[in-house]
């Protein structure tokens, strides 16, 4: 991995609040997931979001980015409601988003996997080139001719990852992108997310590695059944064993 | 068969291969794509006839009526797709089967009322209306070897697109995961409506440029519908390489059957459909 690419200077979206939810109640169907939850993210933060299976980390980021409507609330991106926007509309506005179970297409290679992503950012930047991607992933490099579906898991993953920086995000959400993953792939992978943090793109990460979350975030989001149970320092988090295992179960 | 004679029946079932291949390619497209099975896709084959029809008398001009009929599929495609089918993608096969029948039903009675229920007759293009000889006693319309022309560069523009061109891998990305193209901020309802209305004017471009040799009649849409359904299955769902490859064995095979094996050539299509089916039963080159 080129970790010259991390030195970058302080992001261009620096400090302004990117995305903000506020008092989310979401449905499936009569199953009521969200309840009333707020959550914010600033340019240039890690926020770790954590929480049980089944507490509404998924959800709620897909609520955030109009994947799953909410019943009630409102999301914010970039100051503007875009509670009732399309998601292609909240993607624009510099939001990529790495799903759990990875989304690549297997029908596409490697190359037009990226390709078909790039975009420059909300302010016309391209910081992110397909050599960039190519450079910081060299495993990619090496299969750009193969079909998404040859690839192995840590692979597919870096494509993943690779493709939502092809859109030159201010704000990277990363759903499980270490889950199912070898121990040494998962690591490379922890160690690219370091990378796109340093470069000072915003990023929410969800992972059942509590403590590698902790140890990136600057702030930690915690939901129990839906709800906003702690929402603060990192710290405060991880030096306090009651709270991990009454919220976390560790 | 004399080598003229296979010549002349070679033409003519690349001719028609290439002719199914302008409508199987929007079918196999709407439905691998969108997932959208249109019953009523030979009604725009009609509908592009009867156009070609009447505004070739209004204006004395095929290729003036097919320069306007075009934009008009392309308006009637991109309408229909956002007053019907976009409610229709996150639904069953069986509402689709339904909507698109009942479609089938409209266009025939909109028809009648406004074209009639007569068989016109479309004349070929005044700079097209001559022959080649091949022999003495044979020769090849020059307006077939044109249609065929036209085909060919609309079959490699297609495959361009699709295989070649950003939009094209959208397209191929739309149809395995609608919900992460939307999330890399790309407006997927924007490109089913641009493929929906691609498709749509691709058979309605096929019923123009075939009205000189098959003529304008009710329910034209009918037959092609299905030999086109056979076009995807024996090429795979939403493969534009299958279609082409099978819309050229079958527009040969149906050609050649009706002169070597006349009794039996209305069965080939199917039996080879059948043979496909048993032996890849998601076609040519469908994905398993």
């Amino acid at each position: 991995m080129n970790e010259t690419s991390a030195t970058a200077a302080p992001h261009r979206a620096s400090g302004e609040v990117l995305l903000e939810a506020s008092g989310l109640h979401t449905y499936y169907g009569v199953s009521h997931i969200l309840h009333g939850v707020d959550f914010s993210i600033r340019g240039g933060e890690t926020i770790g979001l954590m929480g049980r299976n089944g507490m509404g980390k998924t959800t709620l980021l897909k609520t955030m980015l109009g994947l799953v409507r909410p019943s009630e609330g409102q999301v914010k991106v970039r100051g503007i409601d875009m509670t009732h926007a399309e998601t292609h509309a909240i993607a624009r506005r510099g939001i990529a988003y790495v799903p759990e179970g990875r989304g690549i297409f297997p029908n596409l290679s490697v190359r037009e996997n990226l390709l078909m992503a790039a975009r420059a950012g909300v302010d016309g930047q391209r910081e992110w080139t397909f050599d960039r991607v190519i450079d910081t992933f060299p495993r990619l490099g090496e299969r750009l001719n193969n079909g998404g579906a040859q690839l192995s898991g840590g692979e597919q993953q870096m494509l993943t990852i690779g493709r939502a920086l092809m859109t030159n995000p201010d704000l990277l959400i990363l759903d499980e992108a270490t889950e199912g993953l070898a121990p040494l792939i998962a690591r490379e992978i922890w160690s690219i997310i370091k990378t796109i943090r340093r470069s000072g793109i915003a990023t929410v990460i969800v992972d059942k590695n509590y403590s590698a979350v902790m140890a990136l975030a600057d702030r930690s989001v915690v939901l129990v059944k839906g709800r906003v149970v702690f929402a603060g320092d990192s710290n405060a988090l991880s030096e306090n064993p009651e709270l991990m295992h009454r919220f976390l179960g560790v | 068969m004399d080598l003229a004679f296979f010549l002349i029946q070679l033409l003519n079932g690349l001719q028609y291969g290439l002719l199914l291949f302008l409508v199987a390619s929007g079918l196999t497209l709407i439905f691998g794509i969108m997932g959208i099975i249109n019953l009523a896709h030979g009604s725009f084959y009609m509908v592009g006839a009867y156009l070609a029809w009447s505004l070739s008398s209004l204006t004395g001009s095929l290729s003036a009526a097919i320069a306007l009929a075009i934009p008009l599929t392309v308006v009637l495609g991109m309408g229909l797709e956002r007053l019907l089918f976009r409610h229709l993608y996150q639904r069953d096969h069986l509402y689709q089967v339904l909507l698109t029948y009942g479609l089938i039903l409209v266009f025939e009675e909109l028809r009648s009322l406004i074209w009639g229920d007569d068989v016109h007759g479309v004349a070929v293009p005044e700079l097209l209306n001559y022959s080649i000889p091949l022999t003495e006693n044979l020769s090849y319309p020059v307006y077939r070897l044109a249609i065929s022309t036209v085909c060919l560069l609309l079959a490699f523009g297609l495959y361009f697109l699709i295989q070649r061109t950003r939009l094209g891998m959208m397209i191929r990305a739309g149809a395995s995961n609608r919900e992460m193209v939307q999330s890399l901020g790309i407006d997927i309802k924007l490109i089913y409506t641009l493929v929906f209305a691609l498709g749509i004017a691709l058979a309605a471009f096929a019923g123009m440029i075939n009205a000189p040799l098959s003529s304008v009649f009710p329910n034209m849409g009918g037959g092609v519908l299905i030999i086109c359904f056979v076009v995807v299955v024996i090429g795979g769902i939403g493969s534009v390489k299958g279609a082409l490859i099978a819309s050229l064995a079958i527009g040969l095979a149906e050609t050649f059957g009706q002169v070597l094996v006349p009794e039996i050539s209305g069965m080939i299509v199917y039996v080879l459909m059948a043979i496909v089916l048993v032996w890849r039963p998601q076609g040519l080159f469908g994905r398993a």
